[in-house]
C-alpha cells in the first residue's frame, strides 16, 4: 500500500459517504431559508456558515456532493460504455476501415472541449444537470477509445492470444475475455483521472449556469452565487471551493496510487 | 516529410469538414425558427418571408451548410440574428481579448511549469522535488474559476493592485490591457502549469536516465552543464508538444474566466448568444473554438513530424 492510495481513498471515501449520509440526515433542511439567520460565518449552530438566503452550507455542501458526483459518475460510464468497445473493436480490427473509422471519428470527437460541447447542446435543448452529463461524457468516449485500443493493440501481438485464436475463438471472444481483463486495470486508473476531471467540468458548467438548475444544489452554483458577495462574506466561495479541490485531490491522489498498485513494474521499481 | 504532411493535411479538412456538419446538424435540430424568434408572434406573413430571405433561411438545409461553410472560408460567417451586424466582426473585436488572454496565460503557465519541473527533476525524490510535486497535485485540483474569485477577494478587493473586473480596452496601450488581464491569464495559468510542470519534470527525469547523459557527465561535464546543455534541451520535444495542446485548451478555458470578470471575449459572446437565441453565432464560435484545437494539433504534429523523423512512418 502507498501513501497516495491510503490519502486518495480517505478523501475520496469522505465526499463519497458524505453524498449516501446526505439522502438520510443533514444537519439542516438544505433548501430551508431563514433570512434573520442569513450570512453567518462558520460557528457551532451552522458549522460552514449560512448563504444569503440563511441556508446551511453544512447541508449545501452534502447534497452538492451528490450532484457533483452523480453528474462525473454517470460522465464517465457513459464514456466507458461507449469508447471501450470502440478501441477493443478498432484494435481487433487494427489497420482496417472499420479502425481508421473509429479513430478518426474519435479525433473529430476531440477536438470538441466538453465546454464547447456543452455550449452546443445548451444553447439548443437548454441547460441543466442531464445536459452537462451528456456533454462530459462525450467528451470522455475518445479519451476511452484511444486507451483501450493502444493497450489492446500490444496484447494482440502476445502469445497468449495467439493460443486463443489457435484454439478457435473469434474475435469478439478474445477481446471480451482476453484482452478487456488484460486492460481493465488501465481503465479503472483512467477511469479515477475522468472522474476528477468530471467533478472540474460539472463545477464549470454550472458555475456558468450550464449545469445543475435551481433548486438543485450544485458547488459550481454554490460559487456562482457566492461571486458577488466575496467581499463581505468570503466562507461563500471559500467552502465549495475547497469541497470541490478536496474531491479532485482525492480522486487524483487514488488515480495515482491505483496506478502505482496495480502495476508490478512500479512496485517493483520503488521497493 | 511532404507526403507526412500531406496525409496529415487531408485528415485535418477531413476532420474539420466532420466537425462542421456535426455543429450545423445539432444547431439544426434547434426549435423554432430565428426569424420568428426575432419578430415576435404577431408578425406578419410577409414581414417573416422578408426576414428569412435576408437571413438566409429560405433555402434548403443542405444549400444553407454549404452557404455557411463556404461564407467562413472567406470570412463571412452571416449576421447576429439579434445584433445585424457581421458575425465576423463580432468575433474579432472579441478575438482581441480572449486570443491575448490565452497567450498571455500560456506565457506565464511557460514561466512558471519550466523552472518548476527542471528544480524538481533536478531533485529527484528529495524535499524539494516532493514540496514541488505535492503543490503541482493541489494546482491540479484547484477549478481556474474559484481560483480566479480568490484572485480577485486578495488582490483587487483587499489590496486594490487590480480592478475586480472589465477589461481597459488596448487604447490606452498595452500595458493598461494586460494590466486588466493580469488577475485572468493568472487564473487561467495555475492549472496548466502544474500539468506543465509535471511533465517537464518525467520528460528530463527519462532524459536523465539515457545513455548520452552519462556520456555527458563522463565527459566531464558537472551535473548542472549535463542537465542544462542536453537534458533540458531534448525533453523540450514532449513538452512542446503539451504546450501545444494547452493552448487550445486555454482559449475554452478562457470562455469560464471572462465570466468571472466580466471580460468582453468569445465567452460573453457565446452565453450572450445563447439567451438571445442568437444560434448563427453559436455556431460559428464553436467552429472557431474547434478549428482552434484540430489546427494545433495538426501543427503540433506537424513540428513533432519535424523534429523526430520516426514519427513520419507511424499513422
Amino acid at each position: 500500500m502507498n501513501r497516495n492510495l491510503i490519502l486518495g481513498a480517505a478523501l475520496s471515501s469522505l465526499v463519497l459517504l458524505a453524498a449516501l449520509v446526505s439522502f438520510v440526515w443533514t444537519p439542516f433542511n438544505h433548501a430551508a431559508l431563514d433570512i434573520p439567520a442569513k450570512l453567518q460565518p462558520p460557528n457551532a449552530q451552522h458549522w460552514f456558515g449560512t448563504d444569503h438566503f440563511g441556508r446551511d452550507m453544512f447541508s449545501m455542501i452534502m447534497v452538492g456532493a451528490r450532484t457533483s458526483i452523480a453528474v462525473a459518475l454517470v460522465a464517465v460510464g457513459i464514456g466507458m460504455v461507449l469508447g471501450i468497445p470502440m478501441g477493443l473493436t478498432a484494435a481487433a480490427r487494427k489497420g482496417s476501415w472499420l479502425d481508421e473509422f473509429i479513430m478518426r471519428g474519435n479525433d473529430v470527437v476531440f477536438a470538441f472541449p466538453s465546454l464547447v460541447i456543452a455550449i452546443l447542446i445548451t444553447a439548443v435543448f437548454g441547460a441543466g444537470a442531464i445536459n452537462a452529463i451528456i456533454a462530459i461524457g462525450i467528451f470522455n468516449i475518445p479519451v476511452f477509445a484511444r486507451i483501450t485500443r493502444g493497450a489492446a493493440l500490444s496484447l494482440w501481438e502476445r502469445e497468449f492470444i495467439l493460443a486463443a485464436r489457435v484454439s478457435g475463438k473469434g474475435i469478439a471472444r478474445i477481446s471480451a475475455e482476453h484482452i478487456l481483463p488484460n486492460v481493465a486495470n488501465l481503465l479503472i486508473v483512467q477511469g479515477t483521472i475522468q472522474f476528477s476531471l468530471g467533478i472540474l467540468a460539472e463545477a464549470g458548467l454550472s458555475y456558468v449556469g450550464l449545469g445543475a438548475q435551481p433548486p438543485t444544489p450544485s458547488w459550481g452554483r454554490m460559487l456562482a452565487d457566492a461571486q458577488t458577495m466575496v467581499s463581505f462574506a468570503p466562507h461563500l466561495a471559500l467552502i465549495p471551493g475547497v469541497a470541490i479541490i478536496v474531491t479532485v485531490l482525492g480522486l487524483n491522489l487514488l488515480g495515482d496510487g491505483l496506478r502505482d498498485w496495480l502495476d508490478p513494474r512500479i512496485r517493483v521499481a520503488r521497493a | 516529410m511532404l507526403r507526412y504532411a500531406l496525409k496529415r493535411l487531408l485528415s485535418l479538412t477531413l476532420s474539420l469538414a466532420v466537425a462542421s456538419v456535426v455543429i450545423f446538424a445539432v444547431i439544426e435540430v434547434a426549435p423554432g425558427d430565428p426569424a420568428s424568434f426575432m419578430l415576435g408572434v404577431n408578425a406578419q406573413a410577409d414581414t417573416l418571408a422578408a426576414l428569412r430571405a435576408e437571413l438566409g433561411l429560405d433555402v434548403s438545409k443542405v444549400e444553407r451548410y454549404f452557404n455557411w461553410v463556404g461564407g467562413m472560408l472567406v470570412g463571412d460567417f452571416g449576421t447576429s440574428y439579434t445584433y445585424r451586424t457581421p458575425v465576423s466582426q463580432m468575433i474579432a473585436d472579441r478575438l482581441w481579448v480572449s486570443l491575448p488572454l490565452a497567450l498571455y496565460a500560456l506565457t506565464l503557465s511557460t514561466l512558471i511549469a519550466f523552472p518548476a519541473g527542471i528544480y524538481a527533476a533536478a531533485r529527484r525524490g528529495k524535499p524539494g522535488d516532493v514540496a514541488v510535486m505535492g503543490a503541482t497535485q493541489l494546482g491540479i485540483a484547484v477549478p481556474n474559476f474559484w481560483f480566479a474569485m480568490m484572485l480577485v477577494l486578495v488582490f483587487a478587493i483587499n489590496l486594490r493592485w487590480f480592478n475586480a473586473g472589465g477589461f481597459a480596452g488596448w487604447e490606452d496601450g498595452v500595458w493598461t490591457g494586460l494590466h486588466s488581464l493580469t488577475l485572468p491569464a493568472i487564473a487561467l495559468a495555475l492549472p496548466q502549469a502544474a500539468i506543465l510542470a509535471r511533465v517537464m519534470r518525467s520528460a528530463l527525469l527519462d532524459i536523465l536516465a539515457e545513455d548520452f547523459m552519462r556520456t555527458a557527465r563522463a565527459k566531464g561535464l558537472s551535473r548542472r552543464q549535463a542537465l542544462w546543455r542536453h537534458g533540458v534541451r531534448n525533453a523540450l520535444i514532449p513538452v512542446l508538444t503539451i504546450i501545444g495542446l494547452q493552448f487550445s485548451f486555454l482559449l475554452a478555458g478562457s470562455i469560464i474566466i471572462e465570466q468571472v470578470f466580466y471580460l468582453p471575449g468569445l465567452g460573453r459572446l457565446v452565453f450572450q448568444a445563447i439567451s438571445a437565441r442568437d444560434l448563427i453565432v453559436v455556431e460559428s464560435v464553436v467552429m472557431l473554438l474547434v478549428f482552434a484545437v484540430i489546427m494545433v494539433n495538426f501543427l503540433v504534429d506537424l513540428a513533432y513530424a519535424a523534429v523526430d523523423p520516426r514519427l513520419r512512418s507511424r499513422t
